[in-house]
């Protein structure tokens, strides 16, 4: 069993809510180098012949079954590019949590790039969550740019949740999606940026098969001077329903632009959009400090449960 | 006990002309008092309660509460001190779930039996609401009685509740009026201040205070007031003859 640093050990707890080596599948990757793995009855996580990354397969019919797969960088002037694939059996249920920490000491940049890729078979139930987090007292930029793909069969459905919330200067996020035949996505994005982070998150679903939906839920915090751009855009080419809701509070002298995008290519075709840029509400702040809290610590949980 | 002296609070209307929403205004409110609060709109009824509770800071004179000047004393630390303020437009909050904010009045992580205690008081059915976030998939009447389950958990010693009647059902409104019979019924130091025009919240007061164009117009025990402000003095009062009908409370 490898063994884990102080570092790894805070990183795990912040992306994965891990302490220790996690209970079903898992592999923990750290500094571009696997750290450990396992395997179940029914799932396999095997190592890539032709790019760095792995390939995960969940058996068909695979129930309440759960794979980590955590990304650790602590090397400064780390460059990690890892590609990941997942290939979800019919009638599978799985809990997928991934994730990356970057602790940067040094001066220089360090850089994860992760590329997942889901193939999701007829009718399976995919919970994928992924956090990540950058800490560290150096100089040296912490640099997450996750691209995540999904292609669901019919009847599957996946649910992602994507959390950024402390610590990463730079971030492009790219997320593409299509929808088979009655296949569900729902989408939920919590961004929180400070001092000049920037953080861009695009995204590209095709809604292809009759019945399919997909709800995108984007909710962030800007401070500072960081700067956040939103770009999701839903494509309807059948009879199927999508909606795009981008939430973000805005403070100090931040930048948010939000252009949620609903483009119908069949008259079947439900699609809506909003998106609502704004302070935090006066009246928030006055009720909680009616209830005993400061104008700080109302503000702190109002953005706490914003994000949540 | 708190006492007003001789409060004033001024604006600036749009020809930059000084207008008095409060003007000289004195009161006292003792310990273990229910009083009822009414007056035409545009009064200052409202705004009295929004300067007793910190959230708009008077021209002049003084607020003193248990014996501490409170005139110049932040939101929070008033709230600290036991004073209470329901709103008569409540705020929603994206993401905070009812439980928390019962929690955050409470000032401890409440368990769900507390948090069903304060919701059927209140007339919600707690396995319903603990879970919804206080945002806009709540109705008007359901924040409002989520906004009055808020100072019921906190459990203020003075109690401000603003039109707390506004926009909740006719059943509903049974259950809030025995809820606040029971606090006043229960003479343990705690006073509820009701800004109201509704004749059933009237009817349950010790006091009623009329308060017209910033000022105490009149003020008097709910026997002496009842006939001056025009309503008949109700016969049924006693607590076991008001109908509670058998709604979401009960599950």
């Amino acid at each position: 069993m490898a063994k884990l640093t102080n570092i790894d050990a805070h990183l795990l707890e912040a992306i994965a809510e891990l302490h220790g080596m996690p209970t079903g599948a898992y592999n923990i990757r750290k500094d571009g180098q696997l750290l450990e793995r396992h395997n179940t009855a029914n799932i396999e996580i095997a190592t890539k012949t032709d790019y760095p990354g792995i390939d995960i397969y969940v058996k068909p019919g695979a129930k309440n079954e759960t794979v980590h797969i955590p990304v650790i960088v602590t090397a400064s002037g780390m460059q990690d590019v890892v590609y990941n694939t997942f290939y979800i059996g019919e009638d599978a249920d799985v809990l997928i949590v991934a994730g990356c920490g970057i602790h940067n000491a040094g001066s220089k940049k360090s850089e994860h790039d992760g590329i997942h890729t889901f193939y999701l078979g007829k009718n399976s139930r995919v919970r994928y969550i992924e956090k990540h987090y950058g800490v560290g007292e150096g100089t040296g930029e912490r640099v997450l740019n996750p691209t995540t793909n999904v292609e669901m069969e019919e009847g599957s459905v996946c649910e992602m949740e994507m959390i950024q919330l402390k610590g990463v200067t730079s971030t492009i996020r790219d997320t593409n999606a299509k929808l088979g035949k009655g296949a569900k996505l729902t989408l939920t994005e919590k961004l929180l940026t400070h001092d000049k982070q920037t953080a861009t998150s695009n995204m590209k679903i095709e809604l292809e098969g009759d019945g399919s939906n997909v709800q995108v839920i984007s909710r962030s915090v800007a401070q500072d001077e960081s700067v956040q751009v939103f770009n999701p855009l839903i494509i309807g080419k059948c009879e199927c329903r999508g909606h795009v809701q981008c939430d973000a509070i805005i403070q100090h002298h931040a930048i948010v632009k939000a252009i949620p995008g609903i483009e119908a290519q069949s008259e079947d075709a439900t699609l809506i959009h909003e998106a609502a840029i704004g302070r935090i509400a006066g009246d928030q702040i006055v009720k909680l400090m009616t209830l005993g809290l400061s104008a700080e610590e109302a503000e702190k949980q109002i953005i706490d449960d914003f994000l949540s | 006990m708190l006492e007003i002296k001789n409060l004033c609070f001024s604006v600036e209307d749009a020809a930059k002309r000084n207008l008095d929403i409060i003007n000289d205004l004195s009161l006292t409110i003792d310990d273990d008092k229910f009083v009822v609060i009414t007056g035409p709109n545009g009064g200052g009824k409202s705004t009295l309660a929004k300067l007793i509770m910190g959230v708009e800071k008077p021209t002049s004179g003084q607020i003193i509460f248990n014996g501490v000047d409170i005139t110049d004393m932040p939101i929070n630390e008033r709230a600290k001190l036991g004073i209470g303020y329901g709103f008569q437009q409540p705020a929603r909050f994206k993401g905070m779930t009812v439980r928390k904010l019962l929690s955050i009045a409470a000032k401890k992580k409440l368990p769900a039996c507390e948090c069903n205690d304060y919701l059927s008081r209140v007339g919600l059915c707690s396995s319903e609401y603990l879970h919804r976030e206080v945002d806009k998939s709540l109705s008007g009447g359901e924040l409002k009685r989520i906004e009055i389950a808020t100072i019921l958990a906190a459990d203020p010693k003075l109690a401000i509740y603003d039109e707390p009647e506004a926009g909740i059902d006719l059943w509903s409104f049974d259950r809030l009026t025995e809820t606040f019979r029971q606090i006043h019924d229960a003479k343990d130091g705690h006073s509820i201040v009701i800004i109201s025009h509704q004749e059933r919240i009237i009817d349950l007061a010790d006091e009623i205070v009329l308060i017209r164009a910033g000022k105490v117009a009149d003020s008097g025990s709910r026997d002496e007031m009842l006939p001056k402000l025009g309503y008949n003095r109700r016969t049924v009062t006693n607590p076991k003859c008001v109908m509670i009908p058998r709604d979401r409370s009960d599950c």
